[in-house]
């Protein structure tokens, strides 16, 4: 065996989570069939794996929010990595967007990060439990800068 | 934190997988031999991506399989170094914090990259942050199945595929009137994890998710 290129392309955690899900659905399908053996391997990296990702915010990711995503990011200068870090981890607070942007004292404002959290909340899709658990307060805050 | 990567590889189909598809055999031979293993030097593999190219199939005297050499990319599990993952932590020791992804499990936090200062409770082996404010110092724990984030800061990869027979060490042993007992081939049993993730918790946001959250 041969690698020709051990780094073609990063994928986040929603392309493979999708694969996954595909490829899971598709062996469903084809049925307990005698091409299963073998398999056990396959079988339980695919499991493991999807239990993972689906507790992170890709679950909810689709195509069209990706893209959006994506071309909401693009004034913000921001490397592939850090926007697939924040594609990822859809982090919420100013101390997560620190860790996850190098440098992000001196490449950022305190209102660009502001700027960022709003961004990632609105167009990546939250955890529903979580956003029931605190509606008030969201208004209160929306409410806060219409006025 | 996955990769693609793409590999060049000959499989091998037995004569009675010829009814199927080719590319439905291949792609099953190469995920029995590549799923949930290591490439020394690229990752955890996980599943097949695509096949981007099949070359002309052979078939050689004596033996009835065909052999097929196949482009093709893989989906493999090696994040980048600074990249911040989230965890669960599986259990501590005085080596440091090992913690889990699910699906892979050779993480260890080493006790210099926790948060400081740090201490190793002998009696309950947990590691604790403490955490110190204007009224005193918090005790905050790190208990076992606690999601944890963290940052990459370095990765060992072992080779750990079989090395044929150990002529180095009756090679080493010139006095034959010795007893020839042999002490090595013991501590040669342990089991080495063939790809370790070196993980870091020392920065500000790094750590068990419950301490940032508020």
């Amino acid at each position: 065996m041969e690698v020709k290129n051990a780094n073609a392309a990063m994928l986040s955690n929603y392309e493979v989570f999708k694969l996954l899900t595909d490829l899971k659905e598709q062996r469903k399908d084809s049925g307990k069939n005698k091409h299963s053996a073998g398999q056990q391997n396959l079988n339980t990296i695919m499991y493991e794996t999807l239990k993972h990702l689906s507790k992170t915010p890709c679950s909810r990711q689709s195509p069209e929010i990706v893209k959006e995503f994506l071309t909401t990011m693009m004034p913000h200068k921001l490397t592939k990595a850090e926007k697939l870090h924040l594609l990822n981890h859809r982090p919420q607070t100013a101390v997560e967007i620190q860790l996850m942007v190098e440098e992000s004292e001196e490449r950022l404002s305190e209102e660009q990060i502001e700027e960022l959290i709003h961004i990632v909340a609105d167009v990546l899709p939250g955890d529903p439990e979580q956003e029931n658990a605190a509606p008030a307060d969201a208004e209160m805050v929306e409410g806060g800068e219409q006025s | 934190m996955f990769v693609l990567v793409e590999m060049v590889d000959t499989v091998r189909i037995p004569p009675w997988n010829f009814q199927r598809q080719l590319n439905d055999a291949i792609a099953e031979e190469l995920n029995k031999k590549l799923a949930n293993k290591v490439v020394y030097n690229v990752g955890l593999c996980i599943c097949l991506y695509d096949i981007t190219k099949l070359e002309d199939s052979y078939i050689f005297p004596g033996d009835g399989a065909s052999h097929t050499k196949v482009h093709f990319r893989y989906v493999v599990f090696h994040p980048f170094l600074d990249e911040i993952l989230v965890g669960k932590i599986k259990y501590c020791s005085q080596e440091g914090v090992h913690v889990t992804m699910g699906f892979f499990d050779d993480i260890l936090i080493p006790p210099e990259s926790l948060q400081q200062p740090a201490k190793f409770d002998e009696a309950e082996q947990v590691w604790l942050w403490e955490y110190e404010t204007d009224e005193g110092a918090h005790d905050l724990y790190m208990d076992q199945g606690e999601e944890i984030r963290f940052r990459v800061t370095d990765e060992v990869f072992v080779d750990t595929s079989p090395t044929g027979p150990a002529t180095a060490t009756t090679a080493t042993a010139p006095q034959p009137g010795q007893s020839t007992a042999p002490p090595a081939e013991v501590s040669g049993e342990k089991k080495e994890a063939p790809y370790t993730l070196i993980g870091t918790i020392c920065d500000p946001g790094l750590g068990l998710l419950s301490w940032w959250n508020n």
